[in-house]
C-alpha cells in the first residue's frame, strides 16, 4: 500500500505501482487540472510539487510517491489568490489556457528556490515547459511581478 | 436574416435559459454568407437563444464559437454585452451545443468576430431597446428621457432607476422592435469593445478548473487508446491481444473499421484498449501485435517527394491569375532572377492532445470534445454510424489549442464507434505520438519563383508557381490542384508589378493534409518574401524601401479572379495604404533606418496580408560563431480593422511570432515508406521559452474598418522576416524551411 499526502490529505493507493503520478491524479483522485501532454516529461503541462519540488508527474511512478507530499494546482489556492496566480491573470498570461497550470507550478517552485530571477534564469527554469500558444514574454513578466510581489 | 424574437414564453427554453425572465432569440444566418446551408437553415427562423435576462439581473450570453485560445468566447458575448449595457461582471456565458441553427460553427479562418461582430451588436442593442420601452412603460415617463448604465436603465431627469432584472418580466411582453427603429451605440459609447478586457475563463484557467475536453467525464465511462495503422488506409490482417489483456486494467480489446477513401473525418481504423484508466489503455497498447495488409500510400518517402513536387514546380501549372504577359517581359531579356523554396509537412502538436468522450445509446449519440467543429463532429458521427445528425448531440469544451486540427473530429466519431460495440460512455485519449503521427498534416510545398528586373531592380515581370498536395484531397480521392488555398496569399499578390502571373501545379496527396494556423499563406508567404528580399538585394537596395516600392502606390488592387465571398470583397478590399502603413509602422517601430545589420547580427522584414489583416514583422536575429540563432526582437504592426480585445490581439501576435519561430527554426514532419518518422517534442520540437523570440512588440493601428482577423495573420510574415535577417547577419540565404537543416557556420 502507498500512503502519500495530495494537497495536505491523506491518500492509500494499491493498483499498479508503475503507474505514472499523473493519471492517478487525473484518473483515479479526479485532479484534472494537471494536464498531460507529452508523458516523457518533454513539455511540462503535467508539472505539480513532489516535496515543494516542481516534477513532471507523467514520469514519476507512483511507488515513487510513498510517503511524499503532493500539490496539485488544486492546492495552490482555489480562489487564484496566490501571488503567482494573481500575476498571471493581472498580466492577461494565458490563451488556451492548457499549459499554464503546469507553467504556474513551475514558477512557484522555480521562485522559492530563486526569489529575485533575472530574465535568462527565468527562462533556463521555464524551458521545460512548452506553450504551444507561445505565451513566452508574458510569463516571463509574470514571474517577474510574482517575484515583486512575494519579496 | 437577423431576425429577432421574443421568446421568452416559449416552452422549448432548456438549462441556463429555462432560468431566463427575458429571452432574445435570432436567426443569425446571413444567408449569402454561408453558401454551405441548406435552404432551410438560412431562411427559417430557429429560437436561436443568444440572449437572456434572469429576474436576479444574471444575463447569460450563448458563445456559438469554440474556444481554443484566440478568446472570442471572451470577445462575442463583450460585443453584445457592450451594445446591452450590461454588468459584465454579472454576465454568464454558456457555450453552444453543435447545431446548424447557429450558422457557421467551424471555428477557423480567422473569422468568428468579423462574421458575428454586428448580429452581437443588433442582438445587444435590441434588448436594450426593449428593457428602456419597458421601464418607460412603468414609470409612464417618455422614452427619449431613459437611457441605461451597466444593468440598469436610468431616467435622468427624475433620477429614477430600474435594474435590467426589475424590467425583464415587463421587457418579455414587449414585441421586438423593427431592426431600424434600434440603434446601435456609436463608437465614443462603447464601454467594453476596444477596451483591454480578460478572457472570460481567465480565473478558472489560473486555478486549473477550466474544463478541456481532457477533463470531460461521464459516469460509468470506460477509457480507451487505439492503435492506428502506421500508413494511411492499412487494414488490419490479424492481431493477437494475449499480452495486451494481461496488462493490469486492460479490460477487452475492439476493432474499428478503416475509413473508405475519401478519408475526410473518419476514423482512421485499429485496434483499441479498453481499460480502466489512460494509463492501462496505453500499456495494453504496447502489448498487442497486429499484422497489417498493405496501403498503396506506403510508397510516399517524402525526401523523394520533394523532388517530384520541385519538378513540377519548373513546369507551367494552371494559371490563377495574370495580369499583363509575364512571357512577353520574360522574352525581352534583361535580368532575370529565379529562386526555389521548399517547405516540409507540419504538425499542429496543440498541447492538448485529440480526446474525446462519447456515448452511444438506443440510436444517439452525446459526445463532449474539445472540437473546433461541433456540427462536424454531428456530421461525422451520424456518417459513420448511420444515424441521423439531429441524433447527436455535441458539447463543446474548452480546446487546449486547436490550430485547425481540431476541426477534424475523427476522434470523436473513434469515441462513438467503440461506444456503440461496448454500451457504454467511452473516452478516447490520444497519445503525443498519436497526435504527431496520425495528423491532418500541413501540406508540404515546392514554390517556384521568377523575375524580370530593371535597371533600378525593380521587376517588370514576376512569375510564381506553388505545387502541394491540397487540402481538397481529404474531401476527393483525386483532388490534384489547390482551391481555397489560392487566396490565402497566393492570387492576390499586393505588388504593383505591370507583368504578374501566379500558378499552382499538381500533387498527389499520402497522408492526410489539413490546415494549420494561417493555411498555405506560411509557404506563400515564405516564398514571395523571400524572393522579394533576394531581388532588393541583387538591386542593392533596402529591403524596407523596396519592399514598399513592390508594394507601389495606395490603390485598392482589382482581384478580379478572386474567389473570396463576394460581400467580403465589398467590405474588405486590398487597400495598399494599409499595407504600406503596417509596413511603415514595423519599420519606424524598429528603428529600421539607423539599423545595421552583418557580423552575425541582422534585421529582416516582410509584410502580408491574410484573413483581411494587414501585418509587417521586422525580426531582429543574433548568430553566433557556432551558428546558433537568438531572436532579441520581434515588431509587428497590425492593421485588423476595429479591434474588440486588443491586449488579446497582441497575445495572439505574440504568440504567432513563437508559432511563427517554430516552423522557421525547428519543426519539421518527414516521412518514410508511408510512416511519420517523428512522434514527441523529442525529435519534433517547438520553441521553448529560451529559443523562442525574446521580445515581441505588437503595434496596432487604430481603425474604424470592418473587424479582421486576429489568430492566424501573425503567422505568415514571420518566416520570410526571420530568414530575410539570417541573410542580413550571415550572407546566407536560406530556401527551405527549417533553419535546422542547414548548417550556418
Amino acid at each position: 500500500m502507498i500512503r502519500f499526502k495530495v494537497n495536505g490529505t491523506e491518500k492509500t493507493y494499491d493498483g499498479d505501482p508503475d503507474m505514472p503520478l499523473l493519471w492517478y491524479l487525473r484518473d483515479v483522485a479526479g485532479f484534472t487540472g494537471t494536464k498531460f501532454g507529452c508523458g516523457m516529461a518533454l513539455c511540462g503541462a503535467c508539472t505539480v510539487h513532489q516535496n515543494g519540488e516542481a516534477v513532471r508527474s507523467c514520469s514519476v511512478a507512483m511507488k515513487d510517491v510513498n510517503a511524499t507530499l503532493i500539490t496539485t494546482i488544486e492546492g495552490v489556492s482555489a480562489a487564484g489568490m496566490h501571488p503567482v496566480q494573481k500575476a498571471w491573470m493581472e498580466i492577461k498570461v494565458p490563451q488556451c489556457g492548457y499549459c499554464q497550470t503546469g507553467q504556474i507550478m513551475q514558477a512557484i517552485a522555480f521562485l522559492k528556490q530563486t526569489p529575485h530571477p533575472t530574465d535568462s534564469q527565468i527562462d533556463e527554469a521555464m524551458a521545460g515547459n512548452i506553450c504551444r500558444c507561445g505565451t513566452y514574454q508574458r510569463i516571463r513578466a509574470a514571474i517577474h511581478k510574482a517575484a515583486k510581489e512575494m519579496a | 436574416m437577423n431576425s429577432i424574437q421574443n421568446v421568452s414564453r416559449r416552452g422549448f427554453l432548456q438549462g441556463a435559459f429555462a432560468a431566463g425572465t427575458f429571452v432574445l432569440g435570432m436567426s443569425v444566418v446571413p444567408k449569402q454568407l454561408w453558401a454551405g446551408l441548406s435552404e432551410e437553415a438560412a431562411t427559417v427562423f430557429h429560437p436561436d437563444m443568444f440572449l437572456s435576462i434572469a429576474s436576479d439581473g444574471t444575463v447569460t450570453i450563448i458563445a456559438s464559437r469554440s474556444e481554443m485560445g484566440c478568446g472570442s468566447r471572451t470577445a462575442l458575448p463583450l460585443v453584445l454585452a457592450d451594445e446591452l449595457d450590461a454588468d459584465w461582471s454579472k454576465v454568464k456565458i454558456e457555450q453552444a451545443l453543435g447545431d446548424e441553427k447557429y450558422g457557421d460553427q467551424d471555428t477557423d479562418g480567422s473569422h468568428s468576430v468579423r462574421s458575428f461582430f454586428e448580429p452581437m451588436r443588433i442582438v445587444g442593442s435590441t434588448g436594450r431597446a426593449m428593457l428602456i420601452t419597458a421601464a418607460s412603460q412603468k414609470w409612464s415617463l417618455a422614452e427619449k428621457d431613459c437611457s441605461t448604465e451597466p444593468g440598469f436603465v436610468v431616467h435622468k431627469p427624475s433620477g429614477r432607476k430600474l435594474s435590467y432584472g426589475e424590467l425583464a418580466p415587463a421587457a418579455a411582453k414587449l414585441p421586438v422592435p423593427k431592426k431600424e427603429d434600434v440603434k446601435l451605440k456609436s463608437r465614443a459609447e462603447w464601454r467594453y469593445i476596444g477596451k483591454d478586457n480578460a478572457l472570460f475563463d481567465l480565473p478558472d484557467i489560473v486555478t486549473g478548473k477550466a474544463g478541456f475536453g481532457m477533463d470531460a467525464a461521464m459516469p460509468g465511462m470506460v477509457y480507451a487508446s487505439i492503435e492506428h495503422p502506421p500508413v494511411l488506409g492499412q487494414k488490419i490482417k490479424s492481431y493477437d491481444d494475449k499480452a495486451a489483456l494481461k496488462v493490469r486494467g486492460v479490460q477487452r480489446t475492439l476493432t474499428i473499421d478503416t475509413f473508405k477513401p475519401p478519408h475526410h473525418f473518419q476514423p482512421l481504423g485499429g485496434v483499441a484498449v479498453i481499460a480502466d484508466n489512460t494509463w492501462a489503455a496505453f500499456q495494453g497498447r504496447k502489448a498487442l501485435k497486429i499484422d497489417w495488409e498493405t496501403s498503396p500510400h506506403a510508397v510516399y518517402n517524402s525526401d523523394q517527394f520533394r523532388k517530384t513536387l520541385e519538378s513540377t514546380s519548373r513546369q507551367p501549372g494552371k494559371v490563377v491569375r495574370n495580369v499583363g504577359d509575364v512571357d512577353a517581359a520574360f522574352a525581352k531579356g534583361g535580368k532575370i532572377i529565379a529562386a526555389e523554396y521548399y517547405t516540409p509537412h507540419l504538425a499542429h502538436a496543440s498541447m492538448e492532445p485529440p480526446v474525446a468522450v462519447a456515448e452511444y445509446h438506443d440510436g444517439k449519440v452525446v459526445a463532449w470534445a474539445p472540437t473546433q467543429n461541433p456540427q462536424g463532429v454531428q456530421e461525422t458521427i451520424a456518417s459513420v454510424l448511420g444515424i441521423k445528425k439531429e441524433d447527436v448531440t455535441c458539447h463543446v469544451t474548452l480546446l487546449g489549442g486547436g490550430f485547425g486540427r481540431k476541426s477534424k473530429p475523427d476522434q470523436v466519431a473513434e469515441a462513438a464507434v467503440l461506444s456503440k460495440q461496448l454500451g457504454k460512455p467511452v473516452k478516447v485519449v490520444w497519445k503525443r505520438e498519436d497526435d504527431i503521427q496520425f495528423d491532418f498534416f500541413h501540406s508540404t510545398a515546392a514554390m517556384y519563383m521568377k523575375a524580370a528586373v530593371g535597371a533600378d531592380g525593380n521587376p517588370t515581370a514576376w512569375l510564381q508557381r506553388t505545387v502541394y498536395p491540397p487540402i481538397a484531397s481529404t474531401f476527393d480521392v483525386n483532388a490534384k490542384y489547390a482551391l481555397s488555398e489560392m487566396s490565402l496569399g497566393w492570387n492576390n499578390l499586393p505588388f504593383d508589378i505591370p507583368n504578374h502571373r501566379a500558378e499552382n501545379g499538381p500533387a498527389d496527396a499520402h497522408v492526410r493534409i489539413g490546415w494549420l494556423r494561417s493555411v498555405a499563406n506560411v509557404y506563400h508567404s515564405f516564398a514571395i518574401h523571400s524572393f522579394a528580399d533576394e531581388l532588393a538585394n541583387a538591386a542593392h537596395r533596402d529591403s524596407a524601401e523596396y519592399l514598399l516600392s513592390l508594394i507601389g502606390p495606395a490603390r485598392i488592387v482589382p482581384l478580379e479572379a478572386r474567389p473570396d465571398r463576394s460581400d467580403e470583397q465589398a467590405l474588405y478590399p486590398l487597400d495598399t495604404a494599409r499595407l504600406r502603413r503596417v509596413v511603415e509602422i514595423a519599420a519606424e517601430q524598429s528603428s529600421w533606418a539607423k539599423r545595421r545589420s552583418g557580423k552575425g547580427h541582422g534585421f529582416g522584414i516582410a509584410a502580408h496580408r491574410s484573413f483581411l489583416t494587414y501585418v509587417a514583422t521586422v525580426v531582429e536575429v543574433e548568430v553566433d560563431g557556432d551558428g546558433r540563432v537568438k531572436i532579441p526582437n520581434v515588431w509587428t504592426a497590425v492593421d485588423a480593422g476595429t479591434v474588440v480585445a486588443p491586449d488579446n490581439v497582441r497575445n495572439q501576435f505574440e504568440g504567432a511570432a513563437n508559432f511563427g519561430a517554430s516552423l522557421a527554426l525547428m519543426s519539421e514532419i518527414t516521412v518514410s515508406n508511408g510512416v511519420v518518422n517523428q512522434s514527441n517534442f523529442n525529435d519534433y520540437p517547438l520553441v521553448r521559452m529560451d529559443s523562442g523570440p525574446k521580445h515581441t512588440g505588437v503595434y496596432i493601428v487604430e481603425s474604424d474598418a470592418p473587424p479582421a482577423g486576429v489568430g492566424e495573420p501573425g503567422v505568415p510574415p514571420f518566416a520570410p522576416a526571420f530568414y530575410n535577417a539570417i541573410h542580413a547577419a550571415t550572407g546566407k540565404r536560406i530556401r527551405e524551411m527549417p533553419l535546422s537543416n542547414t548548417k550556418l557556420v
